[in-house]
């Protein structure tokens, strides 16, 4: 399986099976429509009045040599059927410090922070019994990950102190290294919590949605009052005084945003260029949701904004746009590409009273509680549901030439809008292989110049 | 490079399963409401160890 497309009249190929990139003229792009089901001789003669019979022959000889070598029409790496490790290693956990939020964003769904359930601040005793939990869980595996999460993790700060600590230790008795992530909306982010982040190098993703009338909208106190000034001030002190942190600027773009590119480049220009904006996900209804005739315009966006990051980084100026980064030939292997984050096996959440779901987004939905931290995993069925759920058994998957690239989507997503994990949320696909066009663009031009 | 095709990758998917999925890769979600939504911008752990400077 090829897939053809031109950005800016840049013709572009991708070798699904291979994961081969080819830069292609107009030539080769019009016999790729007919090869390979037409012979040498019939694709002579089919355009005979447009090329001469020496440049159909030299085109077709090169299209040919990339097939010999498996970088183009290549036959599934798998043969269309793959069965995941049958271990039940968790190396995993997001860790819901607290069902609570200081912000009442309309597009939350987490229930402005508690999941549909009671509010509460995980208590250090669940917390410590996940880290123990997920340490022998992960067997083997010496990298393990803890991100906390919310609600609004901040507001649970001192148990987050003290299970860093705690996890830290407990993993160098065992060999294992514990990476932490906190994703937070940065109301609390002061200096001394900035100084601790920094210190003991946990990566934060701070949520902001670009332009303060944009982010004002939708990301608000529970009065209703904006929340930019507080957060965009927090977000700019604890970057510029802490210029090593592993972070990104993480926004959700909605209806209300089309143009969205300008937020991304406004958070660029606030002096951040590790930035992510993602679609809302959001049900039909709501005011915010994106809609199918919207499409047209976020592709055009999508488009207008990879040729600013084209231009800028022309100029030298570096922009780490999150779903423009690809890693063509040092990505993630084949068994990653296939199975994705790992819900219901690998990664697991945990709410603040330490009951186990296959992600964040399945809390609050009682038929997916997997266990908790004192037994573990009870429901093994689950287990094997998602462990099952992947590229080749996914509907629709095995037609999809991204299919490497985005692992399926979300299973969250996918069960939301369409009652199951196996289903993918068909406007995420879109918007996903939009975005892959464009980072493949990208691509080819960091390679031609020779990386920026 | 050909005067017709320029290959401006060549990942080789095929050789991308014997010997991995060691799993020691970070996790990706794939849900828009946090910052992970694809495998496409993840980078083999070992490789990333050996490519990436020291942080002071």
């Amino acid at each position: 399986m090829i897939h053809k497309f031109i950005f800016d009249g840049v013709r572009l190929v991708l070798d699904v099976n291979s994961g081969a990139l080819h830069l292609v003229d107009r030539v080769v792009w019009n016999l790729l429509e007919e090869y390979p089901g037409l012979q040498r001789e019939e694709l002579v003669a089919r355009y005979a009045d447009v090329y001469s019979r020496q440049e159909v022959a030299g085109a077709i000889e090169e299209i040919e040599q990339l097939v010999h070598q498996g970088l183009l029409f290549a036959g599934d790496p798998l043969g269309g059927s793959w069965e995941p490790p049958g271990h039940r290693i968790v190396k995993a956990l997001c860790l819901h410090l607290a069902h609570i939020c200081n912000l009442k964003c309309s597009y939350c769904f987490a229930g402005q922070g508690s999941f549909g359930e009671p509010a509460g601040l995980m208590p250090l005793a669940v917390g410590q019994q996940a880290i123990d939990f997920l340490l022998t869980a992960s067997g083997p595996r010496r990298h393990v990950e803890v991100d906390f999460f919310g609600g609004e993790p901040l507001l649970n700060f001192s148990i987050l102190e003290h299970l860093v600590s705690y996890g830290r230790e407990k993993a160098s008795l065992l060999g294992k290294e514990i990476k932490y992530t906190v994703t937070t909306n940065a109301v609390q982010l002061n200096d001394r919590i900035g100084d601790y982040l920094d210190d003991n190098r946990i990566s934060v993703i701070l949520s902001l949605d670009g332009r303060r009338e944009v982010h004002d909208r939708l990301r608000v106190f529970p009065g209703g009052r904006g929340s930019y000034e507080i957060v965009a001030n927090n977000i700019s002190r604890f970057l510029d005084s802490h210029p090593k942190v592993d972070y990104y600027l993480r926004g959700t773009f909605t209806r209300y945003n089309l143009d969205f590119a300008s937020d991304v480049l406004h958070m660029v220009d606030l002096g951040f260029p590790r930035v992510s904006v993602e679609p809302v996900v959001a049900f039909e209804g709501e005011d915010y949701a994106l809609r199918e005739e919207d499409l047209p315009l976020v592709y055009a966006e999508y488009e207008h904004l990879t040729r600013e990051l084209l231009a800028r980084s022309r100029r030298g100026q570096q922009v780490d746009f999150y779903h423009f980064n690809i890693d063509m030939e040092e990505g993630a292997c084949l068994p990653k590409r296939l199975s994705g984050c790992g819900a219901g096996y690998e990664y697991l959440a945990v709410t603040y009273k330490g009951d186990l779901y296959p992600c964040h987004q399945f809390v609050g939905r009682p038929e997916y509680r997997m266990g908790d931290v004192y037994k573990g995993i009870v429901r093994d069925d689950l287990r094997d549901l998602f462990r099952h759920a992947h590229v080749y058994s996914k509907e629709g998957c095995s037609a999809c030439w991204a299919r490497f690239y985005c692992s399926g989507g979300c299973h969250a997503n996918a069960h939301a809008f369409n009652g199951s994990i196996h289903k993918p949320y068909q406007l995420a696909c879109r918007l996903m292989r939009k975005r892959l066009e464009c980072a493949l663009y990208l691509q080819a031009w960091r390679t031609l110049e020779g990386g920026w | 490079m050909g005067k017709h095709i320029k290959t401006v990758a060549k990942p080789y998917l095929q050789a991308m399963v014997d010997g991995r999925g060691c799993g020691e890769c970070q996790t990706s979600c794939q849900s828009a409401c946090k910052t992970s939504i694809t495998v496409s911008n993840q980078v083999c752990l070992k490789k990333q160890e050996v490519k990436k400077p020291a942080r002071s």
